[in-house]
């Protein structure tokens, strides 16, 4: 700056105003950073108090002792790693972690596929094309408890829809315990969390899909392209920002999940359904182990962080180029 | 669509989370109506909080002050009522589950009610202990409940079936019941409290308890609940059932029995067109005594160090709410038995159709009777042995044995 400034012409008046008073200019630094931070607190207070504070709160309490009686006492002696080797040697936790991982990859795949395939179709424009697109947003309206309700029932072995229908169109011939076999049971939620979770999927990759101009995509298929070849080529790559976003927003609300599983299974029939979600449900507010609890919160902001990290960075890369 | 945005616009979080910490600066500041006395409860459901609100307007009346009824739901009363006790702001009277008290009361959170003036010489033994902690009395209970076994007398007249009153019994009439899309039997096997209580009755009636759960006694009530689901006679649901489910498949016919409480009355009088009758659970042996377990809410003045003269006041609104006329007011309402036995005796007269519970209360016991703030853990084991068990997951003398050393793993783990 100061060198390009000493080069110009005008610059020796303006050395010469400012030299006399640096005070001033001091004075006017300070205060453009005062007002810079200004603007800046109200966030980092927020930030400190909703997410700082919990968050160390959580890490300290996965270190004591921590019961109903702390409530009242407001002691809460610390006892060094024994929350966490509890949990660890629990083959519970082992058992929670390996469902989480099916749950959020099976959840992510079938939305993000299915999501893809609806948002490929609704590019196109063909008559009440918009009706049905707004109908397929239904499911993302429907509070999770109220949503999970409603399929425990459409599930049920004996009296569910679900059955009833496969019946009845001779798909089966015994009925299929959907909710009530450790076999199944997995497999069902995640089917009822894909079903929730295709609209967010649509919407965002549908809005993707408009800001690509269809130009290229013709040009790739006028010079021989086959359609699909022309969507992985072509339409895939360059929805890679929205395809991120997605998919890591789409991780984080499905690795935590807590209310949909309660309401079907609440993390059974034996276990079958136990996440970290419903693990540290379990532990904290049906056990009153609090320490415990906390040990499996802090794995699982721990997993989340780490994607958090990576969409930032996706994030970062997008903005630079 | 394009032009809509997809998230809440971030202004909205904002404003709540202040909205939030407004209030929360509030309520501790806010110092507690001298004339209003608040009491927390879970009666979150119609019209049970019309009912208490209306006997509660009565005793503070007669003492003199406004009562206030704060409701929550069942499930987040414990949670809410450990945060309130940290911001040192309980209501005056809280209501609890009985099994929930004691970790209230080695909290040192409850005032004992004698030292307050309230006696228990007039009370039942079994009313002084389901309150009790350790020996000392904590809770008024009003009313108890416990389980039965309800019938559908249509569908047993039809089949020749006399209301089972043995293990044996039970099974045959279950499996005779059965046909097409109706099961004999439905139960709640549900791994959370719902099914661990209807499972404490076969338990416990067998002679084995919650502290030994690899007991033969155990294994063997373990071994006859899975017998009636992999028999056929009740329905492999029943580990995703609540009891609110179980009535349900009862009022639409898909069993012809149901083990359940009489909470469920308010839902059966929507349906007169049903003709049902409750009877006793049935025992292993004939002779036996059945022992279900006994359920209920207790009040309690919790500790109150800024305001302790409140704490004698809450204890008068304890007392009127708990009075003989009171608790057979209540029971022939919301269809509890009283505590009282005075009461209990008339309620057997006004309510005929319960009588069963009345005398299933007399031998019923408390969950929390032998292993007091341990009982969830305890619970905890029991409904992943249940579920272990009716899924096929394990054998039931397997799934005990795991259960059992569960509970001794977690218990090292707490001390």
């Amino acid at each position: 700056m100061t060198t390009i400034a000493s080069n110009a012409p005008a610059s020796a008046d303006r050395e010469r105003s400012r030299t006399p008073d640096p005070g001033v200019a001091a004075a006017r630094r300070r205060r453009r950073i005062l007002s810079q931070w200004l603007f800046i607190a109200p966030a980092v207070l927020y930030m400190l108090a909703f997410f700082g504070y919990p968050l160390v709160r959580n890490v300290v309490m996965s270190f004591q002792q921590y019961t109903p009686a702390t409530y009242f006492t407001g002691e809460a002696p610390f006892n060094g790693l024994d929350n966490w080797r509890a949990v660890f040697t629990d083959a519970l936790f082992g058992a929670s972690l390996w469902h989480t991982l099916l749950f959020t990859v099976g959840s992510l795949a079938g939305q993000f596929a299915i999501g893809m395939a609806l948002a490929v179709f609704f590019s196109r424009r063909f008559p009440l094309s918009g009706i049905m697109r707004s109908l397929l947003l239904l499911p993302w309206l429907i509070p999770m408890v109220v949503a999970g309700t409603v399929w425990r029932r459409v599930l049920d072995q004996e009296t569910g829809v679900l059955n009833e229908a496969l019946q009845g169109l001779r798909l089966t011939s015994s009925t299929i315990p959907w909710l009530s076999s450790p076999d199944f049971a997995l497999l069902s939620v995640v089917l009822v969390n894909i079903w929730i979770g295709i609209p967010f999927n649509m919407v965002i990759l549908y809005g993707g899909l408009q800001e690509i101009p269809k130009e290229i995509r013709e040009a790739a298929v006028l010079d021989g392209a086959s359609p699909l070849r022309a969507f992985f080529g072509v339409t895939l790559p360059m929805m890679r920002p929205v395809v991120t976003v997605v998919l890591v927003l789409g991780f984080m609300s499905t690795v935590k999940i807590l209310d949909l599983i309660l309401a079907l299974t609440n993390g059974g029939p034996a276990h079958a359904t136990e996440t970290l979600g419903t693990h540290t449900y379990q532990l904290s507010f049906l056990q009153l182990d609090f320490g415990q609890g906390a040990v499996v919160g802090n794995v699982l902001i721990l997993i989340s962080m780490v994607f958090a990290v990576i969409y930032l960075r996706a994030n970062r890369d997008g903005l630079g180029r | 669509m394009r032009d809509r945005p997809l998230r809440p616009p971030p202004a909205a979080p904002v404003i709540a989370a202040a909205a939030a910490l407004v209030l929360i600066g509030a309520g501790c500041a806010a110092e507690p109506d001298p004339d209003v006395y608040t009491v927390m409860n879970s009666n979150t459901d119609e019209p049970y909080a019309t009912w208490d609100q209306e006997a509660m307007d009565r005793c503070g009346d007669e003492i003199g002050v406004r009562v206030q009824q704060i409701s929550v739901p069942a499930d987040q009363l414990v949670p809410k009522a450990l945060r309130m006790a940290s911001s040192r702001s309980l209501p005056d009277v809280l209501t609890i589950d009985g099994s929930d008290l004691p970790q209230f009361a080695a909290a040192g959170g409850l005032v004992p009610l004698e030292e307050l003036g309230l006696s228990t010489e007039t009370l039942s033994e079994g009313a002084v202990s389901f309150g009790s902690y350790e020996g000392t009395y904590y809770g008024a209970a009003r009313a108890v409940n416990s389980l039965g076994l309800f019938y559908n007398e249509e569908m047993l007249a039809e089949a020749g079936v006399e209301p089972p009153e043995t293990w044996e019994e039970l099974g045959t009439a279950a499996a005779g019941l059965t046909e097409g899309d109706r099961y004999g039997l439905a139960i709640s096997a549900l791994a959370t409290e719902d099914g661990v209580y209807q499972f404490l009755p076969w338990l416990w009636s067998n002679g084995g308890d919650e502290r030994e759960l690899d007991s033969p006694e155990a294994v063997e009530a373990l071994e006859y609940v899975t017998s009636l689901i992999d028999g056929g006679s009740a329905s492999r649901s029943a580990v995703n059932w609540t009891q609110a489910d179980v009535n349900d498949q009862f009022i639409a016919g898909n069993t012809a029995m149901m083990i359940n409480g009489p909470w469920q009355m308010p839902v059966l009088k929507e349906h007169p067109e049903l003709d049902w009758a409750v009877v006793e659970i049935p025992v292993p042996e004939a002779g036996g005594t059945p022992v279900a377990p006994i359920g209920g809410v207790t009040f309690t003045v919790p500790v109150n160090r800024d305001h302790p003269e409140r704490e004698e006041v809450a204890a008068r609104i304890v007392a009127c709410m708990t009075t003989p006329e009171a608790q057979l007011d209540w029971s022939t309402k919301g269809s509890n038995v009283p505590v009282d036995p005075g009461a209990a005796e008339e309620y057997r007269e006004a309510v005929p159709r319960l009588a069963a519970f009345a005398d299933q209360v007399q031998t019923a016991r408390s969950r929390t009777e032998y292993v007091g703030t341990d009982w969830n853990i305890y619970s905890q084991a029991i409904g992943t042995a249940l579920q272990a068990a009716l899924t096929g997951e394990a054998a039931p003398e397997d799934a005990l044995a795991r259960a059992q050393s569960q509970v001794e793993a977690e218990l090292r783990s707490r001390t």
